[in-house]
């Protein structure tokens, strides 16, 4: 159908993205394909060791999944997105095609390795998440093609993320963002880690050289602060109403802190609750 | 005649009344409230996604009407500000709002009085963190927000003073 009606058609998920952008005229799409009444494309199921999550599955339902439960992460995330009103419509699969820098999704899918399955008149491919976005509000999706499905890989025994976000007030979107996994061998020896900030480049930004401060090392002070500052030099930031360059540098720096103290608790075994966060919250 | 203006025809539960509706597909849900059904109760305070005066509840979920097409409700549950009261009696949330003084000027009013019933439908006794939360979506300009805190509390059956 998508393929029939031609390029300037698009799809409306929650339409949290998509509405304000219509009544902006910023994108006037010739045409909208409806996806809230195709049964069958909301859900979160463990599948041969991934959690697969339908693209129109509701932030808010990620917010309340068992599957949140295991992952603290996808918590993390989805709790913190917008405020309560957005998280009801907006859906993972919309957020992930949008590829909005400020976009929380894109870095956590990131930082677990997850994958997009996407459908079109080929037939389904799927790609990682790190290949999926090309560049600011630019994906690899075909005209005619849909996101289908997150694919986010369950999580070991000793492996934990952590996201955190700043952001001025509730219903806004990000600062600065990290978003930090590790997979620990025992309680400081670190295996494998990943890195991964938003809102400071036009892609979520892969900080290769924190994960190399903390893969096969024992997790210091010291390692932790190497791995902040990588993610401080790596960090493409504009500035713009929300800061400085230099305000969000140091403000990545501190995120990506936190968010790896947080995901080395978790590992641990630790209650650990974080989220985005405001003034007043 | 464009697909854009081609009447479609949906049907919809709107404080308890189920009403078959023909409408143009671009229609906002908020729109349809105001001006086609006359519940003016919703109001439109920023109309770009920030200030929830247009909250609504669909299928008991908490969402700013600005920013849903009324097709994207079809088959859905409608609650306005005018389906609180049931046979002459305020919701415990009104009530709880008129007793704790959480409005001013009211015009954010209808908005926090249905994130608050969103919100204690899902957790009966929220924390003040949740509650924070939970009306985060929310903006008032008079009240700085204390007294809307309180009602909230009283509400969930806390000591709202
Ligand atoms: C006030 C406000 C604050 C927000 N703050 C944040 C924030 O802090 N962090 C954040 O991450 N997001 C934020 N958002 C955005 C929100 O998360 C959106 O819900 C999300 O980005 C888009 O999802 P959607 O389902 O609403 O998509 P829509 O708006 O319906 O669609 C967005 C785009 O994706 C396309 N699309 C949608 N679904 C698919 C699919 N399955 N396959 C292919 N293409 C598809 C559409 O055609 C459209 O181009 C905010 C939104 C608002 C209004
Ligand atoms: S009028 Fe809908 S959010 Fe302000
Ligand atoms: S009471 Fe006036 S805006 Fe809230």
């Amino acid at each position: 159908m998508l393929g029939e009606l031609g390029e300037e058609a698009k799809v409306l998920a929650g339409g949290q993205s998509l509405i304000p952008l219509m009544k902006l005229r910023l994108a006037r799409p010739s045409a909208l394909v409806d996806l809230n009444h195709i049964p069958r494309t909301a859900y979160i199921e463990p599948h041969n060791g991934q959690i697969r999550i339908g693209a129109m599955t509701r932030h808010a339902d990620i917010e309340d999944s068992p599957a949140a439960a295991r992952i603290p992460i996808l918590h993390d995330c989805a709790a913190g997105i917008a405020d309560a009103q957005v998280r009801n419509m907006g859906t993972i699969g919309g957020s992930v095609a949008e590829a909005d820098p400020h976009g929380d999704w894109a870095p956590v899918l990131m930082a677990l390795g997850a994958e997009v399955e996407c459908i079109g008149p080929g037939g389904a491919r799927t790609v990682p998440v790190s290949q999926f976005i090309k560049d600011a509000f630019t994906t690899t999706l075909g005209p005619a093609e849909l996101v289908r499905e997150i694919r986010v890989p369950s999580a070991g025994a000793r492996s934990a993320g952590a996201y955190i976000a700043f952001k001025r007030c509730a219903p806004v979107y990000p600062t600065d963002s990290a978003a930090v996994e590790v997979r620990m061998l025992d309680d400081d020896f670190c295996e494998d880690a990943a890195v991964v900030l938003g809102s400071v480049g036009l892609t979520p930004v892969v900080v290769a050289e924190a994960a190399s401060a903390l893969r096969g090392q024992a997790i210091t002070p010291h390692a932790i602060r190497r791995a902040a500052e990588a993610a401080m030099s790596a960090a493409e930031p504009q500035a713009d109403l929300r800061g400085s360059v230099e305000y969000k540098r140091l403000l990545v720096g501190v995120l990506t802190e936190r968010a790896l103290l947080a995901a080395l608790a978790r590992a641990r075994g630790e209650h650990v609750e974080v989220t985005h966060e405001y003034v007043g919250r | 005649m464009s697909a854009a203006n081609k009447r479609v025809r949906i049907r919809l539960t709107i404080n308890g009344a189920s009403r078959e509706l023909e409408i143009e597909p671009r229609r906002l849900l908020v729109e349809l409230l105001r001006e086609d059904l006359d519940l003016t109760g919703t109001h439109i305070g920023c109309d770009t996604t920030y200030c929830g005066a247009c909250t609504v509840l669909l299928n008991g979920r908490n969402v700013k009407s600005c920013t849903v097409f009324a097709v994207q409700a079809d088959g859905g549950e409608i609650t306005t500000v005018e389906g609180l009261e049931k046979d002459g009696k305020l919701d415990a949330v009104q009530e709880a709002f008129a007793e704790c003084h959480g409005l001013q000027c009211g015009y954010c009013t209808p908005g926090f009085l249905m994130s608050t019933r969103a919100l204690l439908s899902r957790v009966a006794h929220p924390t003040d963190a949740q509650i924070r939360k939970g009306i985060a979506g929310n903006t008032c300009r008079c009240t700085g927000y204390q007294n809307i805190f309180k009602a909230v509390r009283a509400a969930a059956g806390g000591a709202g003073k």
